[in-house]
């Protein structure tokens, strides 16, 4: 038999150590917090699954829920075919190559409030560039009066600081698609069509994934641009789940609620997170 | 189905070509007749893939014309051209069953279902993957891939013809056996022109009726195996061609007569006369291993010491070192049971076996003259 000890542990413990504190120990706090009802450090009460049933029956929380999943949704859908789109147009060699490159990464360059900021200017009907030029065109549009004006201001913002992401995700796979594919397409006869759904999508698969990932995740998370563009109103309209949950947490030093509700908030994003990687990766083993 | 001739091609993937080294493809012109099974023969580089790519429309050439039955097509796309070509590492569309990948090419020209149905069984039964029809394409092992790719370019039937660019490179040696047959037997069921691409001498002789050696973009002879055999048109066919390939042995001429490493050769007057009015170029004598006979020494002008044996199995490959400069090896091909007693032999090099090179091209010599 081998002699064998069991020093490669300490190896894996400073892995341990940075996960706890990073992810285990704030967690658990928070878990700790959801099922308690604290006045001050001294006087606490358990409360069990109290904060759960409250929040999982409060109205204001459905409404931000909903308004949360339809705006993911809007991103997604734009974002994902838009980010294919400008992929597919860009150049494959030449000057245009880097040129395309550094526009595109520019956006992602930006901070969250400097975005917000940008467009709050942009989008003011009195002095905006184009919320003044909507109007002056006949247009009535103003987003701190109209929910539908500042819905819109908030995806076209989140458009144009992500979609770059995904046009830059699906370039890096577009790029790794060898020439041989498309010259066996041209043998075939296939129409570009045909090139796309059968060569480019699949090769894609893979990099649509994680943008789609990632950008459910941002989107889901969203704080910065609808705070600094309205504070999420006008009224509620552009009031998304993470400010209800600061709202909360901080403006009304409601700890316990807050707790529980960012675990159901974790909860979600992990199950839908899995959902899509599910639903796109499940065809891959079978045949 | 069509003839394909190349008018006046040459290609380069400089845009301004100036001396001859920058064209991939040399000024050429071939004919490949409707029907026949060619092969591509030449090492890698020599511009036997820029030619295939050339006649599928996959490249434009820089000069020249590719013409299909006559008509000219360099302007036209592979689709227009309807040719199929399969490439050395297998493509198959990963996302489809193997049968929707043999389908693919059909369904594009827009085949009704029951002729799409009929030629993919029947092309997925001669390459023997009709229980893979159902399977994801995704999930094949690389040779499996590999017939799919080749079935691709089989399943129309009425293409111009069929190219093969080193198909069976990632295929095991057995099965690339049963696959130049099957291909073989295809062509001759269904009488398409097919082009053949490969480094293999073995493989395009087992495939093909006749050969196009290739060499530094141009091809250098087109003729049967027996031909690039017995008589090659140039130094690089003869010893590209065979196992070990041709021995080129320097002539110099002395007093109007040929002289190999200072022993005259027994020629003809006429031979003598046509290599003397040469003198000026670099004059070679080839003749291969399997023609040169071992002698005992003392009945040879030509001698030479045994450098080395090679046993090949059923025969032996003997390098001889000429006495007259040790450097100079002949390679000769001796039957497995001869004893080879002496290290000193002596060589007879038979006439009807020598062939004469000036600055690498045959020497011929018209039957009246000799």
């Amino acid at each position: 038999m081998k002699p064998y000890n069991n020093k490669a542990w300490w190896l894996v413990l400073p892995v341990f150590v940075l996960v706890a504190f990073s992810a285990i120990i704030p967690m658990m706090t928070v878990v700790n917090y959801s099922v308690q009802d604290i006045f001050d450090p001294s006087t606490r009460y358990f409360v069990g699954t109290e904060w759960y049933r409250e929040i999982l029956s409060d109205p204001r929380l459905h409404d931000s829920l909903v308004r949360q999943f339809i705006y993911s949704f809007c991103v997604l859908a734009i974002e994902i075919p838009l980010g294919i789109i400008v992929a597919l147009s860009m150049p494959r060699r030449g000057l245009g190559v880097p040129v395309s490159l550094i526009l595109l990464a520019l956006p992602l360059l930006v901070p969250w409030n400097v975005v917000g900021t940008i467009w709050q200017i942009i989008g003011r009907e009195d002095i905006g560039l184009y919320g003044s030029l909507l109007n002056g065109l006949g247009v009535d549009y103003n987003y701190a009066s109209s929910p539908r004006d500042a819905w819109i201001t908030v995806l076209i913002m989140d458009v144009w600081h992500w979609t770059s992401l995904v046009a830059l995700l699906c370039y890096s796979g577009l790029r790794s698609i060898p020439d041989v594919y498309y010259q066996a397409a041209r043998i075939d006869r296939a129409s570009s069509w045909a090139v796309f759904r059968y060569i480019q999508l699949p090769k894609l698969k893979n990099v649509l994934l994680i943008a789609v990932m990632l950008r459910f995740m941002d989107s889901f998370m969203i704080y910065t641009e609808p705070f600094v563009l309205t504070g999420g109103g006008p009224g509620t309209a552009t009031t998304f789940l993470s400010q209800t949950l600061t709202q909360m947490a901080l403006g009304q030093f409601d700890l316990g609620r807050a707790a529980a509700f960012s675990l159901i908030y974790f909860l979600i994003i992990l199950l839908v997170t899995w959902v899509f990687y599910t639903a796109m990766t499940h065809n891959d083993d079978k045949g | 189905m069509a003839e394909i001739r190349l008018a006046q091609l040459a290609h380069s993937y400089q845009d301004n070509p100036s001396a001859a080294e920058d064209y991939a493809l040399r000024r050429m012109e071939h004919v490949w007749e409707q029907g026949g099974a060619y092969a591509l023969l030449g090492p890698s580089g020599c511009g036997k893939s820029t030619l295939l790519n050339i006649m599928s429309g996959l490249l434009a050439p820089s000069e020249g014309e590719v013409l299909f039955d006559g008509k000219v097509v360099n302007a036209l796309s592979p689709q227009q051209r309807n040719i199929a070509q399969v490439f050395q590492f297998p493509v198959v569309y990963d996302t489809m069953t193997v049968f929707d990948n043999l389908a693919f090419p059909l369904r594009n020209q827009g085949k009704p279902k029951a002729t799409v149905e009929a030629r993919v069984r029947e092309v997925a039964a001669a390459l023997e993957i009709e229980p893979l029809l159902t399977r994801k394409a995704r999930n094949l092992t690389a040779d499996e891939k590999q017939k799919v790719s080749m079935g691709r370019g089989l399943v129309r039937d009425d293409v111009a013809a069929i190219l093969f660019d080193e198909p069976l490179t990632v295929i095991d040696p057995q099965l690339k056996w049963r696959l130049r047959r099957k291909l073989k037997e295809i062509h001759q069921r269904f009488n398409v022109t097919m082009v053949y691409v490969t480094h293999d001498q073995l493989e395009a002789a087992t495939f093909a009726d006749k050969i196009a050696v290739m060499y530094g973009g141009q091809i250098v002879q087109f003729g049967t195996p027996r031909e690039l055999f017995e008589m090659p048109r140039h130094t690089f066919v003869g010893y590209f061609i065979g196992s070990p390939g041709m021995n080129l042995l320097d002539l110099e001429i002395v007093a109007g007569r040929a002289h190999c490493h200072g022993n005259e050769l027994a020629l003809p007057e006429a031979w003598h006369a046509r290599l003397a009015a040469q003198e000026n170029a670099r004059l070679q004598l080839g003749i291969r291993p399997e023609f040169v006979e071992l002698v005992p020494a003392d009945s040879a002008t030509l001698t030479g010491r045994i450098d080395l044996i090679q046993d090949q199995g059923s025969f032996k490959i003997v390098d001889v070192a000429l006495t007259a400069d040790p450097s100079q090896l002949i390679k000769v091909r001796v039957d497995e049971y001869k004893s080879l007693g002496e290290e000193t032999v002596g060589l007879h090099l038979p006439e009807a076996w020598m062939r004469f090179y000036a600055n690498d091209l045959l020497l011929e010599m018209s039957d009246e003259a000799v």
